[in-house]
Formats: structure tokens, sequence, C-alpha cells
């Protein structure tokens, strides 16, 4: 891995980026059925989340994606490892040159996303494998969890809820450099096509943690 | 105008080095920045002091040796402009100006605000050449080229080799130098026959030689003297695995 050239590194972060960017949609679709948009909203997300711990096509993904975003994070930190090494005495008066800002703080937004994750993980993940007790405080089961009261109990909770949001403006900023910038380490730029891509990557950053954040924001206000 | 200087001193490539002060007090708006530092290294030899060594050739802007990191920016805050090119009205009167060398592992310090950018050399040696017969200047019209890529080639072949944009990405990487070499030939036929072998030889190098990773932060783009463009980094990424992917094996 840390042989590899420079450019095979950015190649597989950036399949890899891309990857978790679709599987972000797919979850923001389900979570949205938290939210009563639909006369039968808590049913909808029931069966959603039951396909998507049951259906053998979705454990494959599911491997695929625990793959994913282990080597998303394992190059993201050798790479920045490497960049650190490549620079061993700062300037005194650096970093004023323009720049995609939150491109300087990928690591960092990075790390942040990680510990959402392990958050989410025993919150969510852990509680479907049987190995941390439901919020309501069940004891661990193996199996079946109706994770809709899981989730409104979670968001009604208002430091869970301010934590949540912020977690997810701080990927947004994550997102807002990672998406137009998967592209350009694909090699993928074009005088036509690049603007486009930089404004989609734009609104996913801006729309996707938006639609994340509304859930808590509906129960602390509601 | 007056200004404050702070200029990184270092005797030479071992000595700790420091950053030490100077005062210049009738400096004139329309001197360049080299001119500037002349005119301290003649107070400094006046009063028997060792003058700021740097590296300066044609001040015409295209030899590239002139890299300074000044204030915060490389070649300083003049947009397209080398160090030999931005002048003195840039700046403030009375401002504090602090010069730095080019920081980078492949690039280490020789003495004060001289680095060694051989690095850079080393990677052409890997394959920043052309080995096929490209005739004589009357057969050039034989060779058929779109103005399209004359253009584009053109625009990656103006690159002075100056090391401005790894001064200024963040990760020190060198990816904006190589992409320019790797694309002024790749547009071109005669380019073309060593492609493959080339960007392979040139990345492993420049990898080798131990150069940041590239993280799309396009400071690169932003200081460059020359207005190379990140383009050619895209171009390279594809070049790289359309080489690795339908490529030689070795290289």
């Amino acid at each position: 891995m840390i042989k590899q050239s420079s450019i095979t590194k950015k190649f597989i972060m950036a399949f890899a980026g891309i990857f978790l960017v679709l599987f972000l949609l797919v979850h923001l679709g389900i979570n949205l059925f938290i939210l009563p948009i639909h006369v039968n909203h808590q049913e909808i997300f029931g069966q959603a989340v039951k396909f998507m711990t049951s259906n053998l096509v979705v454990k494959v993904f599911e491997v695929v994606l625990f793959s994913t975003f282990i080597i998303h994070m394992a190059y993201g930190v050798i790479l920045q490892v490497q960049n650190w090494m490549a620079r061993p005495r700062r300037y005194k008066k650096g970093g004023w040159s323009q720049t995609s800002f939150f491109s300087k703080f990928m690591i960092h937004t990075g790390i942040i996303v990680l510990i959402f994750l392990v958050i989410h993980f025993i919150n969510f993940y852990f509680v479907k494998l049987g190995w941390t007790a439901a919020p309501s405080g069940q004891a661990p089961v193996r199996g079946d969890h109706d994770f809709y009261p899981m989730a409104v109990n979670l968001f009604s909770n208002t430091p869970y809820a301010i934590l949540y949001i912020v977690l997810i403006i701080l990927l947004g900023f994550h997102l807002s450099h990672a998406f137009q910038s998967a592209f350009q380490s694909l090699g993928l730029n074009h005088s036509k096509y690049s603007p486009i891509i930089r404004w989609i990557g734009y609104l996913y950053s801006i729309i996707v943690p938006l639609g994340f954040i509304c859930i808590p924001l509906y129960f602390l206000v509601f | 105008m007056k200004v404050r200087l702070k200029i990184w001193r270092q005797p030479n490539a071992t000595a700790k080095g420091k950053f030490v002060t100077y005062d210049m007090d009738s400096v004139s708006p329309e001197m360049s920045f080299l001119e500037m530092l002349d005119s301290l290294n003649g107070m400094l030899v006046e009063k028997g002091e060792m003058p700021v060594a740097f590296e300066h050739d044609c001040r015409e802007g295209i030899c590239g040796s002139c890299g300074l990191y000044i204030n915060g920016y490389p070649h300083g805050p003049q947009k397209l402009a080398t160090t030999c090119h931005l002048y003195m009205r840039v700046f403030r009167d009375g401002q504090t100006i602090v010069v730095e060398p080019w920081r980078a592992r492949p690039f280490p310090v020789i003495r004060d605000l001289i680095v060694d950018r051989t690095a850079l050399e080393k990677i052409l040696v890997a394959g920043g050449y052309v080995s096929v017969d490209t005739g004589q200047a009357t057969e050039s019209n034989t060779t058929k080229v779109s103005k399209e890529h004359a253009d584009e080639a053109y625009d990656s072949a103006v690159c002075i080799g100056c090391g401005a944009c790894v001064a200024a990405c963040k990760n020190a990487s060198a990816m904006l130098f190589v992409s320019a070499k790797v694309s002024q030939f790749a547009l071109l036929p005669q380019g073309k026959v060593e492609a493959k072998r080339r960007v392979q030889r040139m990345v492993a190098r420049m990898d080798e030689l131990g150069f940041g990773n590239c993280t799309n932060s396009y400071a690169c783009e932003a200081e460059c003297p020359k207005g190379i463009r990140i383009t050619n980094i895209a171009r390279m990424n594809r070049e790289f695995w359309k080489a690795k992917v339908c490529g030689q094996k070795t290289v």
C-alpha cells in the first residue's frame, strides 16, 4: 500500500469515495422516511430497514461497504502522513495561496466523520448484531430490531441531536472538496463538464447534509 | 519607501538557520524584489557581513532560478510573476516582508534562500525527453498536429521548472510540474511514441524523491508564474492509467 504510486493511491481513494457518496444517497433516502413525509412512513422505513438488514445482495454490499470505508480511511491516513513527511520544516508565514478551502482540512473532517461513524455503529449497527444494548435499555439480542423508535429516541435527545447536526455539517465540508476532487483524481477533467461536476458536488454537499439534518431538527422543533 | 525584512539565514546545509531582521530605509517602489535584495547585500558587504545568498540568472522571468517564498506566497503576492518580476510597489510603505526558501524534503537548503532543486532535473532525466527522430525544421509540416493540441502542448511547455508549485502545495507535491512535462509530450505525435513509458517512469521517480501526494488543493495553479493549469494533472492521471492498463509491464 505504502509503496504504491501516488496516482494509484489517489485513484483508489477516489473510487472508494465515489462509492461512499452513492451509499450516502441510499442512506438518506431511507432515513427521510423517519419523517412523516408519507402516511405510512413508519412502515416504509421499517420495510426498508428490514430489506437492508436481510437481503443477501445487500449483505454482500455491506462487506464491500465496510471494506470501502476501511480502504478510504487507511489510504487517507497514508497519504496524509506522506504529505506531512514531504515538508518536514513548515513555513513561518505560509498557506496564503488561493486554494480549495476545505481541502486543507480533509484529514481533520475525515477523523471527525470516523468518530461519528463509531457513535453511529454503537447506536445502531452493533445493536443489530446484538453486541450492544438498544438505547431503550433492552438487553442485546441478535436479530430483528425496530430501528424507528430507536432513531426517534436518539433524535429527541437534544444533546445527541445537536452533536448529530454539527457532525453532519462537518461531513458536508468533507464532501464539498471530496466530490470534485474524486473526478480530478480519476483524470475526468473536461472544459465543458468539469464546471458542471463542481456544481453538482457543491449542491450534493449542501442538499445531502441538509436532508440528514432535517430529521433531528424536526424532533427538536416538534 | 521603508520595509522591514525577515530573511531566513542559514550558513550551510547542515546549520540550523534562523530568521534575521533587516530594516531598509530607502527602497524605491520601482525596484524589483531582487534589486532590493542586491541593495541589501551592498549594505551588508559594506558592514563586513555575509550577503544574503539567493539564486537568480536571467531576471527576465524565463529561467526559473529566482524562487523565493515571500510573505506566504511563492514568488510573492503578484500573480503570474516570478520573483525577478515582482516589484516593490506591490508592498506597503513600512511593511514587514518575510522571505523564506522553498520548503520541501526534496529541496534541501544549500545556503540562506538557495535550495537544491536538482530533484526536478532527476524527474526529467527519468523520461522528460523525446528520443525519436523528429527530423529537420523543414520537415515540421510533414507531421500533422491540430491547432488545439499544438496550443495545449505549448501552454504546458511554458513551465520553467522553478518549483513554485511544490513550494505552494501544502503537501509539497510536484504533480503540476511533472504533469506539465508529461502533457507537453503526450499531446504531440513525436511524444506519443514513448508516452506510456515516460509517464510511469516520471511518476515513479517523483514518488521516490519524496515529493508529497496531490490532494487537489489547486494552490499550485494559483501560484504558477506561467499559468500552468491543473487540467495537466488530470491528463497525467489519465495517461498514467492508460499506460498501466494498456502499456508495457516493465518501465
